[in-house]
């Protein structure tokens, strides 16, 4: 299920050096296409369908075409997501279309402070993980 | 800037103490706990390949957490682990994660992933009693889609932006000038920028995560991405070490998911939580038909839950003797558990089946969408994937290590420190660890944790040294950027830059590889069978392969990247071969079978299987090593 980007809808980022979906991409698939300030999938067949882009688009300008060589024509999954829940969009072959919505964070985005109210480390030499200080390990 | 240009590029030169390379689950944990153990006076620099917040296995989310023990014992999670891997696992390091990994599972729901939780106990962290909705004895089920973005703000957090590189990927590992088999280095090259990386360590964690594609997959058209473990996981971590002289063990082992077919989704949840059955394409069950046969590997098959590949092993006679096509039963069981529900409580079942893809296998909702296929209205295909290597899902391939020295492990099992490799200073955690497995997300980043604690006590024994790299930068970089000479040269010799007879394209050096893999080392086209004849053959075309590996060109750096992870295949690959060549019995029947030897030999082979390469010479040594269990095994379970 390749990505492809709707070019009416794709800014580029507006000009900036790395696009949203070039930034987040874990296999480095989305390019900008410099001369038209546009965004593409550069390997299409190596693209594992995980939407990082599409969720990461700030235009909305990506969605995923289910993969041609399987996959009949029609459907889509598009998903819509904030910074507390994410809503999906299922459309079938024959047009029916379903939507679900699923937390994914309770707290908000940026909150974490990774090592307030937790303990001081405490041996370095014992086999507990610091925020384990004072307790007592089982053994076999 | 200017000045540096492609295969020209500026080298950058850092000295730190502790090297995190990879940014996955484990990475992540390495940093969390390392940090605070460190302090100021111990630099802790990691390396990824992608961006944090989407890298790794969980980079599309998960929708359960596989390893939480909740009021069960370590023990018994090695006995799990122990059968589902047909006996030969390290009860040390499995019975290690298992002390840990609810820490680890207890920061992330405080970090704000959503765990959901039994009726009662809504609202209640884990960590304070709260019941979590079990999908299975040790897996509970999460809103995941975000599960990698916020394990990573943690991590990104405790390490501070400064100390991290993104989209850089590291290539080689450097053995020190002075001090053998000491890990002094690690050199590697941005994707984005024309920037050569040289980091000089006192200890590196070596986490890169599985070995993906190494095998050709079931769909060879723009379908190839649709990998069930991660397109982007290409054997480094295993390459990477191996390539120092780390020890490798039970590189013969593979994972082969049986999953929804094509899409490769999710079964856990469908056999544990919704309770659905599976069967021919005769309705019969092939687990209770095929018990006769699963007993030729006792005492395993006797196991509280049969083993994985045995599972397979029953499947795969049915569709070998022509009984498919396999089929997951939801409609069945979706209306079985809807008979005592409400309307909205139905809808919310509808809701679960469906989120349990969208978390964590988008595709396969695009496949049922394409097919128009309701899993309350028709049973949806099952389906043997193509073999993944990897140590920390149900398979325990991956590297030799230290375990913890306060159990009752033999001494050979704790040399040094906790998670070190066979090469001093290297560690590594997840996929790396071998002859382990079952870990998940949640164990790989506890595993993580326990490396990174251990590193800096390793820096601190270690504070006098001085990494001296045993490698001229300059015949380095030369070597990393043969790809980019190869294109630059040759280029303009043909009217096509893609067929040229002086060089080779990374696409296409992985379809050899991915070709021999399948035809001679038990992939799908051989229903995953092979014997020492098949091997010998293979070896020779891999031996070939990895001659032609010199020649690959590289037209950018995203086709340099693609060059280095596929030589890193190749490697992973040539272990893999070697080992089943090495063990001469068929342990993991429904991953792999060795036709010459088809039946389990308890008495000569429950040991494990190691290998190293000897880093002066590239020749490999394998050895068969004693196992012991530390954790006494019951095979009385429920049967099948």
């Amino acid at each position: 299920m390749p990505t492809f980007v709707h070019t009416d809808k794709c800014d580029g980022c507006k000009g900036g050096e790395v696009t949203a979906c070039m930034y987040i991409c874990p296999n480095d698939l989305m390019k900008l296409d410099t001369e038209r300030m546009k965004a593409y999938n550069q390997e299409p067949d190596q693209c594992w369908e995980c939407q990082c882009c599409v969720k990461a688009c700030p235009q909305q300008a990506i969605e995923v075409r289910a993969y041609a060589d399987f996959v009949p024509m029609g459907g889509a999954v598009i998903p819509m997501r904030t910074d507390t829940a994410i809503m999906w969009t299922i459309k079938f072959r024959d047009g029916e279309v379903k939507r679900f919505k699923f937390p994914v964070r309770t707290t908000p985005v940026g909150s974490i402070d990774p090592y307030g109210n937790k303990p001081e480390p405490g041996d370095l030499n014992d086999n507990c993980l610091f925020t384990e200080t004072g307790k007592t390990l089982p053994t076999i | 800037m200017s000045e540096y240009t492609f295969g020209n590029p500026e080298i950058i030169e850092i000295d730190t103490d502790i090297l995190l390379v990879g940014g996955g689950m484990a990475a992540c944990g390495a940093a969390y706990e390392a940090k605070r153990w460190a302090g100021d006076d111990v630099k802790i620099t990691l390396v990824d390949k992608a961006a944090m917040d989407r890298s790794g296995a969980v980079a599309q989310g998960l929708s359960a957490i596989n390893t939480y023990l909740g009021e069960q014992k370590p023990e018994d999670y090695c006995r799990m682990v122990s059968a589902d891997l047909m006996g030969i696992t390290r009860d040390d390091l499995v019975f290690d994660v298992g002390r840990h990994v609810d820490d680890s599972v207890h920061l992330f729901e405080e970090w704000g992933l959503p765990i959901w939780k039994d009726k009662g106990s809504e609202g209640t962290p884990l960590k304070d009693g709260g019941k979590p909705v079990r999908s299975g004895r040790w897996q509970i089920m999460i809103n995941g889609e975000g599960y990698k973005t916020i394990v990573a703000e943690a991590a990104k957090k405790a390490l501070g932006m400064d100390n991290i590189h993104e989209r850089v990927f590291i290539v080689k590992y450097l053995l020190d000038a002075n001090e053998p088999n000491r890990i002094a280095g690690a050199v590697g090259f941005s994707v984005r920028e024309h920037k050569l990386y040289v980091f000089r360590a006192n200890a590196i964690l070596n986490v890169c995560g599985g070995a993906v594609n190494i095998f050709r997959p079931r769909s060879t058209g723009e379908g190839m991405g649709r990998t069930w473990y991660p397109v982007w996981n290409s054997g480094s971590t295993y390459a990477m070490a191996a390539e120092v002289g780390a020890e490798l063990t039970m590189m013969e082992n593979r994972f082969v998911p049986a999953r929804f077919k094509d899409g490769y989704g999710p079964v856990g949840a469908w056999f544990l939580l919704f309770k659905s059955q599976a069967t021919n394409g005769y309705g019969e069950n092939y687990i209770v038909k095929n018990a006769d046969m699963l007993a030729e590997f006792a005492p395993y098959d006797k196991a509280a839950v049969v083993p994985t590949c045995l599972r397979n092993h029953a499947m795969m006679k049915e569709m070998k003797e022509g009984r498919g096509p396999i089929f997951m039963h939801t409609h069945t069981a979706m209306a079985k558990l809807a008979e005592t529900m409400t309307p909205k409580e139905i809808k919310h079942l509808e809701a679960e089946a469906w989120e349990d893809f969208l978390d964590m296998c988008i595709g396969q909702a695009g496949v049922w969408a394409g097919m128009n296929i309701r899993p309350e209205q028709s049973p949806s295909e099952l389906m043997p994937t193509e073999p993944y290597l990897l140590g920390s899902h149900s398979g325990c391939s991956g590297i030799w290590v230290s375990g913890p020295e306060d159990l009752n492990s033999p001494d050979e099992w704790k040399w040094g420190y906790n998670r070190m490799t066979t090469v001093k200073g290297l560690f590594t955690a997840g996929d790396g660890v071998g002859a382990s497995g079952h870990k998940f997300s949640s164990g790989s980043h506890a595993e993580g944790r326990i490396a990174g604690k251990t590193m800096v006590r390793f820096v601190k024994e270690n504070k006098d040294y001085k990494p001296e790299l045993k490698a001229d930068i300059k015949a380095i970089t030369e070597e990393i950027y043969k790809p980019v000479r190869n294109y630059i040269e040759h280029k303009d010799k043909t009217t096509s830059e893609d067929v040229n007879p002086h060089y080779i394209l990374p696409r296409f050096l992985q379809m050899r590889l991915q070709k021999l893999m399948d035809e001679y080392v038990a992939g799908v086209s051989t229903y995953y069978t092979t014997n020492k004849v098949m091997l010998e053959e293979g070896l020779k075309m891999l031996t070939m392969l990895k001659e032609d590996s010199q020649n690959m060109r590289a037209k950018d750096l995203h086709e340099l990247m693609r060059a280095w992870e596929n030589y890193h295949r190749i490697i992973a690959a040539e272990a893999h071969l070697r080992h089943i060549m090495f063990r001469e019995e068929t342990r993991y029947p429904g991953f792999y079978y060795r036709a010459d030897f088809p039946g389990l030999n308890e008495g000569e082979w429950k040991a494990f299987v190691n290998s190293r390469i000897d880093p002066e010479t590239g020749e490999w040594h394998m050895r068969k090593v004693p196992h012991v269990d530390l954790v006494e095994k019951h095979y009385t379970g429920q049967g099948h």
